[in-house]
């Protein structure tokens, strides 16, 4: 057994404390044949302190194309020739979204925009699509909607959203390859604020975006320092028209080698399967994932792009013997 | 809406008669429509938890429902 798996085993697993960069990195560079020892660890340590149940969440696009910044991975940028054109939800359409969510068992519903920060007209929409909800369905409100002032942090607490999902992407040294319109600080500031607001963090990243596993390992560390509610793991799926639309797609197993390195350096955390798990990871890979640190799911579709049927996540969550968290235990 | 039988790919954008876009159909697995396969126009498309729409200013909405 390599030593890094054996000090995992005694510093994360018994004792609770998720390993430092130097250990993440360790963990990534590990062979192939010590992956699936990898695994196996990183799904103890998820069980032992996070439980067997698994959060499943539904998203979706209040607000689709048309952003003006140009995160280099996004179809929704409008600074790019990408086919997504920009489209508004209306509050009927949003409403029947969270019904159908809350069909499939899932506790969560995020709200997502393609904006810099949210306009008057933005914060209209959450506020009356928010209360229609909240009226009619019985799920959790979560929002993404990039970059807040305090005002909004504190409007979006009054609406009752309970979780802001805002992502780092990529780690700090890195993220100016991939971002050039807004920093990392700037990030970074709006999830203090939502931390200090008393809603819950949701922050995570996008692998595959051409940044070195050294890199990797960075933004793990940077992760466990935020110690975010959950961690929304996605895998590049190179969007058409974007500048990283001919990016390869991760490898499998270093995609799994990574969900195992992220859950041992966040122990605590709801480490959520996100976007690009399909064409990267595919059926078996989802499930390696389960049984190898991840304890949530995005089931449906994303944003732009489609997922596979709620049913067949849900099918695989009950052959693996892991109950959906429910509502209750989230309240 | 079939790539094979439109005049456009509704993926690519591009003559749906010229060159291979096996690569589109694979695609569209996990993607919805974004072009109108008959007149190439770009699309308003929505997708939603648990399906798409996508709406072509001449030529109307089309939904996975079909």
């Amino acid at each position: 057994m390599p030593e890094i798996l054996d000090r995992a085993r005694t510093q994360v697993l018994d004792g609770g404390v998720g390993l430092d960069e130097a250990g993440v990195l360790a963990v990534l560079r590990l062979p192939d044949e010590h992956l699936s020892a990898t695994l196996q660890l990183a799904h103890e340590v998820r069980v032992r302190w996070c439980g067997p149940e698994v959060e499943v969440e539904g998203i979706v696009s209040l607000k689709t194309g048309g952003c003006p910044e140009d995160c280099h991975f996004c179809s929704q940028s409008g600074l790019f020739a990408s086919p997504v054109r920009s489209v508004w939800l209306d509050i009927p359409s949003l409403v029947e979204a969270a019904k159908q969510t809350a069909a499939t068992g899932a506790t969560e519903f995020c709200i997502v925009a393609a904006v810099r920060g949210p306009d008057e007209r933005l914060m209209k929409q959450m506020r009356e699509g928010v209360a229609a909800i909240r009226a009619e369905v019985d799920i959790q409100v979560a929002a993404s909607l990039g970059m807040l002032t305090q005002d909004q942090v504190d409007e979006l607490v009054a609406m009752g959203v309970h979780r802001y999902n805002h992502n780092l992407e990529t780690c700090r040294s890195f993220f100016p390859n991939v971002v050039t319109t807004h920093s990392w600080e700037e990030r970074w500031e709006t999830l203090r604020m939502v931390r200090a607001s008393g809603m819950e963090v949701c922050c995570g990243g996008i692998l595959g975006l051409g940044e070195t596993v050294e890199q990797r390992a960075e933004f793990a560390a940077q992760l466990a320092e935020l110690d975010p509610h959950e961690v929304p793991l996605n895998f590049l799926n190179p969007r058409p028209g974007t500048p990283l639309g001919d990016q390869p797609v991760v490898a499998p197993r270093d995609a799994l080698r990574a969900i195992a390195a992220f859950r041992l350096a966040m122990p605590r955390t709801i480490l959520r399967y996100a976007g690009g798990r399909e064409i990267t990871l595919g059926d078996l890979g989802t499930r390696d994932g389960l049984l190898g640190g991840i304890n949530a799911v995005i089931v449906g579709n994303y944003l732009t792009t489609l997922g596979r049927p709620a049913g067949q996540d849900l099918a695989l969550l009950d052959e693996l013997k892991m109950p959906v968290k429910a509502l209750s235990a989230t309240l | 809406m079939s790539t094979e039988t439109a005049n456009w790919c509704d993926r690519c954008g591009e003559a749906a008669a010229t060159g291979s876009h096996d690569a589109c159909r694979a695609a569209r697995e996990f993607e919805p429509p974004r072009f109108c396969a008959s007149c190439r126009r770009r699309m308003k498309v929505q997708v939603l938890p648990s399906g798409w729409s996508a709406v072509c200013v001449a030529h109307g909405e089309t939904t996975s429902a079909g």
